[in-house]
């Protein structure tokens, strides 16, 4: 009974973030296009769907995963889990010591943007416009990769304390050469999958933990040093996704060649 | 009837399969490295369950729903040739879908705190309110700006390269100006403000209206609206944290 009234609850929170949405397409196609929508049911059906099925990912969410990675990012970030004993933390850290931190920062990364429903979208939607060109799994995992590196150096950016301009500034300056360099055809869907990964999965769970880093760690401050994952996550897909359909042309000339 | 089922059960073990690294990394750690048991384990059953259908149902809808509708929007103003109201239109889906963003909502009062702190503003209520309020709409703003520039580019041809290019380097420039305490949360809200079921609205206006106007590619043209979406929240919050 709770459970269905969760489900409910859900559904009236999930409509009332999207009826700005709803009423903008609407009030446009009513009275600037004025034309009848075409399959006005099979839209208004897909609509339901996409509303029914983004609350019930959303409650699942809440009720599995956010709870467990936010307890997770919590005990791997302390001090007592990285030092063995609370008693044997020294006072000056060593980067190198929160291993852990780095290879979960990695996998989560990587396994939350796989399960992303906006970068499946895009995929399916690039997959089309490419005429399969473009695969829908390879560009998930080009993307996946880039967040997953983006959020290891973005942990490690936390614990040292280094500034975080120099990184995004650093990054940009690599994407700008890249641009120059990678395939025409890419460079647009390249710079949108930098934007597209960080939503419903990621942002949660690595704002977890960044703030369990920054809180934890000696030295650092958690309102100024909690920020900056998410934008990490947003520049280096960017790379990746450049560098992937760099690395296909390449193949694709060097088996022409044989 | 018995292929609707089967269809249904085939799209329900695709997001299993999406949702197969989660469970993994997630296992691997508690079993190995944490060595914790798992509270509330039937929940997490439950929640499972949950996630893989109302994946499949979102995914459903996509191609029901959003994706044709952001198309034969896209058709219909091209067909129209009024640019007035393309433009107004792209500036109320930027500004509209992000105003009521619970995840910027969320960022803003956040921020807030940290001005608070930091001194930027008298620490009370009404200047906390007044100031997470300005930065949303300023983020708002930021993004219904960059989908009609991103919808202008896209009508005139223009290459998406040199317009980013230019974003970063204002970007950086407003870096080396900007209070530190803004900066991060600036980085950030680039991020945070493209939501799931804005981006395949977006990404369906931008390839309708590339592959409705004549010399355009839906490839090379479609797409790069959500590029400015991430990009202009940077240059915005930077500038309101320095006018403030």
């Amino acid at each position: 009974m709770e459970l269905l009234l969760n489900i409910f609850q859900m559904i009236v929170e999930t409509s009332i973030d999207v009826l700005p949405i709803v009423s903008i397409i609407f009030g446009f196609q009513f009275f600037v296009i004025r034309k009848p929508i075409p399959n006005l049911k099979r839209v208004i059906t897909g609509f339901v769907y996409v509303l029914v099925g983004l609350s019930l990912f959303l409650l699942g969410l809440e009720q599995a995963l956010f709870p467990l990675g936010r307890l997770m990012a919590d005990q791997l970030t302390n001090p007592a889990f990285i030092y063995g004993d609370i008693a044997a933390v020294p006072n000056v850290i060593h980067w190198a010591d929160y291993y852990w931190v780095y290879l979960f920062a990695f996998a989560i990364g990587f396994s939350t943007t796989i399960a992303e429903p906006s970068l499946i979208a895009v995929a399916i939607k690039a997959n089309e416009v490419s005429a399969g060109a473009i695969s829908v799994w390879g560009l998930r995992r080009a993307v996946a990769l880039g967040v997953a590196v983006g959020i290891t150096l973005g942990s490690f950016r936390i614990v040292t304390g280094l500034p975080i301009h120099y990184f995004i500034i650093s990054g940009y300056v690599v994407v700008v050469i890249q641009t120059f360099f990678a395939p025409k055809m890419i460079v647009p869907l390249a710079y949108d999958s930098g934007g597209v990964t960080t939503s419903t999965v990621t942002v949660p769970l690595v704002a977890a933990l960044g703030l369990g880093l920054a809180e934890t760690v000696p030295g650092r401050n958690v309102l100024i040093d909690g920020f900056g994952l998410i934008a990490f996550a947003s520049l280096f897909p960017i790379m990746s996704v450049m560098a992937y359909a760099q690395i296909s042309e390449f193949m694709a000339k060097r088996s022409n060649k044989i | 009837m018995q292929q609707a089922i089967f269809a249904l059960l085939k799209s329900m073990l695709g997001s299993l399969r999406d949702l197969l690294p989660i469970i993994l990394v997630i296992g691997f750690f508690q079993a190995v490295v944490l060595q914790q048991p798992i509270p509330g384990f039937m929940n997490i059953i439950i929640g499972t369950l949950f996630i893989v259908s109302g994946l499949t149902f979102f995914i459903y809808g996509l191609e029901m729903g959003l994706f044709p509708i952001g198309e034969s929007m896209a058709n219909a103003f091209a067909r129209k040739g009024s640019v007035m109201w393309l433009l107004i239109f792209a500036f109320c889906l930027g500004f509209g879908t992000t105003v009521a963003e619970p995840a910027l909502i969320a960022v803003a009062e956040e921020a807030s705190e940290i001005a608070a702190m930091g001194g930027m503003i008298n620490n009370n209520v009404e200047a906390m309110e007044n100031y997470a309020d300005g930065l949303r709409f300023s983020v708002a703003f930021a993004v219904g700006f960059a989908i009609v520039i991103g919808v202008l580019r896209i009508l005139k041809g223009w290459s998406i390269q040199y317009m980013i290019m230019g974003g970063y380097v204002l970007v950086v420039l407003m870096t080396s100006i900007a209070p530190r305490e803004i900066i991060g949360i600036a980085y950030d809200s680039g991020g945070v403000t493209t939501s799931t079921i804005t981006v395949p609205l977006v990404t369906a206006l931008g390839v309708g209206l590339a592959s409705s106007i004549k010399g355009r590619n839906p490839m090379t043209d479609g797409f790069g609206l959500i590029a400015f979406a991430s990009l202009t929240p940077m240059i915005f919050v930077m500038a309101y944290g320095m006018v403030i």
